[in-house]
């Protein structure tokens, strides 16, 4: 079973908007208030790189569910300019922007799941996943 | 949205109670300089109690705001973060070094009381 929603990230506001509908979920899933500052939190940042590096893209939302667990989904596209080399911007402390966001290796450590894949002057999809425990 | 600011003696005393999107961040950060400038104040207490999210561009410009704060001689002293913010913060590998905190408003009135030797 699962249900989809999403909000298009184009203004600075739509982050806002992100990190608010995805605590709503993440609220109605029964995440307690430290993971919820983490899904918020890591929203946030994803949501940030779109509007900073992409210009625009969409931060989707998605619960899972199944019979041992269920948890959200989260999902970050955009049709920006694309990482070049992914292992770099992994690596902690890793910036193009003098510091703003304070990257996915941070994304992941708030999160249970991180995928990313992302194609030079294609784009970049970031999969983020987090269980209720 | 503004922030409203606050003055009690030499002092500032912000509480942030709203959600704090990027240009409501900015626009505080000018705004507390200029009344730093204007009502001539030696400390300020941001609070932080009611903030429920704190990601790194927030955290870029509260901690940059205690920096030129200081430049201008005002310290700043950050007040009662949350537990899941504290949390998420560090995990996400933010730690604010330099900043100086405290428990709530009290504590921190008292560590300006003591920083500014009054």
């Amino acid at each position: 079973m699962s249900s989809q929603s999403f909000v298009t990230i184009l203004k600075e506001w739509d982050i806002v908007a992100a990190r608010q509908m995805g605590r709503e979920i993440a609220k109605q899933l029964g995440f307690g208030t430290v993971d919820q500052a983490r899904i918020t939190t890591a929203i946030s940042e994803l949501a940030r790189n779109i509007y900073l590096y992409a210009g625009e893209g969409q931060i989707s939302f998605e619960v899972v569910e199944s019979l041992e667990q269920k948890g959200i989904k989260i999902v970050a596209t955009d049709s920006g300019p694309g990482i070049q080399d992914l292992s770099l911007v992994m690596q902690d402390g890793y910036t193009t922007s003098g510091g703003l966001g304070a990257g996915l290796p941070g994304v992941r450590r708030l999160m249970d799941e991180f995928d990313m894949e992302s194609e030079v002057g294609q784009g970049t999809r970031i999969v983020t996943t987090k269980w209720v425990r | 949205m503004r922030i409203p600011i606050l003055k009690l003696h030499n002092y500032l005393l912000i509480s942030i109670q709203t959600e704090l999107d990027d240009q409501t961040a900015i626009q505080f950060q000018e705004d507390l300089l200029k009344q730093i400038h204007s009502t001539e104040a030696t400390g300020v207490v941001i609070d932080l109690t009611s903030v429920e999210v704190i990601d790194s561009f927030i955290a870029k410009v509260l901690g940059d705001v205690v920096s030129m704060s200081d430049l201008m001689g005002a310290k700043v002293v950050l007040t009662g973060i949350q537990p899941a913010v504290a949390m998420t913060l560090i995990e996400l590998g933010i730690h604010m070094r330099n900043v100086p905190t405290a428990l709530d408003l009290e504590q921190g009135l008292i560590k300006l009381h003591q920083e500014l030797g009054e």
